[in-house]
């Protein structure tokens, strides 16, 4: 396959081309004192993959989501990143990206909300358009605002936000600089049925575009549709991958049977 | 360190002390003006000896875990600093011992005294936060900070008091670094500073030695717990 | 992005949020102002006592409302765990640190302005003939104060008792550093007033080699 000499990181918007990310855990293991999270995890995810990570609570899917963020480093192993590129007329294989690099196409939806209480929608949104060098800050502020239906509430603290609209205002800083590798932890916590509807329309979009999607997530979710690829963690360790292949379904069907 | 060496080792460093104990009572001339008391020097100078080179092996123990993630790094540093702020108590009391009744005065705050306790507080402060931090990989990694910093510390407290003394000039209370030294009485000292520090080393290699056995505990406990969890293997899309 | 162009985004973002809460400059300027106090109510300085005692009162004051204004850098965090946020950002954690360093030096001097005048009258100080080196003593002093005690608020953030653990660790180290400013402040408050060059090259060096060890350990402050 053909190789780009450098792989251009960029977003979108910018040179009309669009890169995706793929990660790869090799031989990952993460212990935290005498607690084993991860072992010897080897995970390969190509770019434009929307893989899906189930397993019990404390399985260590939370881990593994923290180590493709970069913001936790492995114990033993290594956590990769490749870069795809995607234009009008070509598409080149993934070449690797340094680290540093990937922060920037990287967006993740947490446990936490990420967000400051004592600053407004806007200011939180405008601090992170900052942190990530978006030149188009104005503009993708107020299409996240209209696009999480907060547009009114641009000035209000978020700390008088309900749940709800905390969790979109979190999805929406999560998007915006329109991210190649998106990170999801159950995002479906605290929304409403509007918003599970708004969540499942952006990760479609994100999947049409060639984002790279690792989102953890029970098995009756609705999103688990938009989903190409399944992988099951149990007590720290990868026990099934459907691959790439059409296992998937008949993978899901068993898990929704068996809950 | 074996069993084989152990016991020789701790019978050689109890005849050491023995010898300088002996050296610093019997052998030691006597002091022209202050007499029996100044005998306490043979201890109180090596103590202070044994606790600062212990204090460099824990700065060294930091560093070498920043670097390199092995725990037996932290192991050393945490068992250096204990031994570092006994010695330094020892030394923090036999010092106004000796003080009070020959120069009138329990404490001044003369460079090496000033240093002396400061370095003690840091170590002690290093030891409490140690407590505090539960996570073993974070105690590590933050400790070790902690004491890069208080290690730096040191000759920059040592420099502030110099610079205030030269600016205050203080009746000079303690006998000068420079004060001599009658070649006997320096023949003992330097048995005792030996055997000192060869009894510091005994206890840091003890104490070096509880923490990897302690370590060796953990492993062999999460060990056995794993074991009625084992995880069905890995069935990857290809095999099937 | 440059470290020095992030380090100014937090440090706004710290601005921000501090000039819409008001919480720490209030307590600080309060705190410090009731160890002023205090001190009067214990001594009753003559004028000869004022000035051989007020500069280690004042930066004695200093030491101990801002070592408990720092517990908030990090503590304040923790809650949405939104350093988790700045660290996914594409910024080195030097610039987390730095900005952070940043906003806890201004906010203690924006204290220590106020603080000063209102000292330099309680105990009749000469202050204003050398208001500009006394400017520069305390902006050294008040450097190396925060430089290591933003370390310490990152590394005792993770510690239990946290906001007794902070000075504990923070006062021995900053021992030196007490010294020399109260010196060199002093040396100003003088009958002769002038600046002492000795000990202002001692605070540089001091903010200096406390500055570099941040630099170097700033990666281990910060990872999990």
């Amino acid at each position: 396959m053909p190789a780009e000499a450098s792989a251009p990181v960029s977003s979108a918007a910018s040179t009309g081309s669009f890169c995706s990310l793929g990660v790869s855990f090799e031989g990952v293991q993460k212990s935290f004192g005498p607690v084993f999270a991860l072992r010897g995890v080897t995970l390969r995810i190509r770019a434009g993959e929307f893989v899906v990570l189930l397993g019990p609570n404390g399985a260590g899917k939370t881990t593994l989501l923290r180590l493709a963020a970069l913001l936790v480093t492995p114990s033993r192993g290594t956590v990769r990143f490749s870069a795809a590129t995607r234009s009008v007329d070509a598409q080149s294989s993934g070449d690797s990206i340094p680290q540093e690099a990937a922060k920037r196409l990287i967006g993740v939806i947490g446990h936490s909300t990420l967000l400051y209480e004592d600053l407004t929608a806007s200011e939180n949104l405008r601090l992170f358009a900052r942190l990530y060098g978006l030149e188009d800050r104005d503009a993708r502020i107020s299409a996240a605002l209209d696009a999480c239906g907060l547009p009114s509430r641009a000035n209000a603290l978020v700390r008088t936000f309900s749940r709800g609209m905390r969790q979109r205002l979190a999805i929406a800083r999560a998007l915006l600089h329109d991210p190649s590798l998106l990170l999801l932890d159950e995002p479906a916590t605290g929304l409403d049925r509007q918003g599970l509807a708004w969540l499942t329309e952006r990760l479609s979009g994100l999947r049409g575009q060639g984002s790279t999607v690792i989102m953890s997530t029970h098995a009756r979710s609705e999103s688990l549709d938009l989903a190409t690829r399944a992988v099951v963690l149990v007590g720290g360790r990868l026990v099934e991958d459907t691959g790439a292949d059409g296992k998937l379904a008949a993978l899901l069907d068993r898990l929704r049977s068996e809950n | 360190m074996t069993m084989k060496l152990r016991i020789p080792g701790t019978v050689l460093v109890a005849l050491l002390m023995f010898a300088a104990g002996y050296a610093a009572l019997f052998v030691a001339p006597d002091e022209r003006t202050m007499h029996e008391i100044q005998r306490i020097f043979y201890f109180h100078v090596p103590s202070w000896s044994a606790s600062f080179t212990a204090f460099f092996i824990a700065f060294l123990a930091n560093i070498g875990y920043l670097v390199t993630r092995r725990a037996r790094w932290d192991w050393l540093g945490v068992s250096a600093a204990e031994v570092g702020v006994v010695a330094c108590t020892i030394g923090l009391i036999t010092g106004p011992l000796w003080a009070k009744p020959v120069w009138g005065v329990w404490w001044t705050w003369d460079a090496r005294l000033t240093t002396t306790f400061i370095l003690w507080l840091l170590y002690i402060a290093y030891l409490l936060l140690r407590g505090l931090i539960e996570e073993p990989g974070r105690r590590a990694t933050l400790s070790a900070v902690f004491g890069i910093f208080a290690f730096l510390d040191v000759p920059l407290v040592y420099l502030s008091n110099r610079l205030w003394r030269t600016q205050h000039p203080q009746p000079v209370v303690f006998g000068g670094p420079g004060s001599g030294l009658d070649p006997t009485m320096g023949k003992v000292l330097g048995l005792s500073i030996f055997a000192v520090l060869c009894l510091m080393l005994l206890v840091l290699i003890d104490r070096y030695r509880l923490e990897s056995l302690r370590d060796e505990i953990n492993e062999l406990r999460q060990d056995a717990e794993r074991e009625p969890r084992e995880s069905p293997p890995v069935r990857a899309a290809s095999e099937r | 992005m440059s470290t020095a162009r992030a380090a100014s985004i937090i440090l706004a973002k710290e601005l921000r949020l501090e000039l819409r809460t008001r919480e720490l400059l209030n307590a600080t300027l309060i705190f410090a102002l009731i160890v002023i106090v205090m001190f009067s109510y214990a001594f009753d300085p003559t004028s000869a006592e004022s000035r051989r005692y007020g500069p280690g009162l004042l930066w004695i004051a200093f030491l101990f409302a801002g070592s408990l204004m720092l517990h908030p850098s990090f503590a304040r965090e923790q809650s949405n765990e939104t350093l988790d946020a700045l660290r996914l950002a594409p910024i080195s954690n030097f610039a987390i640190l730095l900005g952070k360093m940043a906003a806890n030096f201004i906010f203690l001097a924006a204290a220590e302005l106020v603080l000063v005048p209102i000292f330099a009258v309680l105990y009749n100080l000469p202050v204003a003939s050398v208001a500009g080196r006394l400017v520069l003593v305390l902006a050294l002093g008040t450097a190396g104060l925060v430089v290591a005690g933003t370390v310490f608020a990152a590394i005792t953030a993770h510690s239990r008792m946290r906001e007794l653990m902070l000075p504990l660790l923070l006062l021995p180290v900053l021992a030196p550093l007490l010294v020399a400013a109260v010196e060199a402040t002093a040396s100003l408050l003088n009958d002769a007033p002038a600046l002492d060059r000795s000990w202002v090259a001692f605070l540089a060096a001091f903010d200096i080699v406390f500055m570099t060890a941040s630099w170097l350990v700033c990666d281990f402050l910060l990872e999990e």
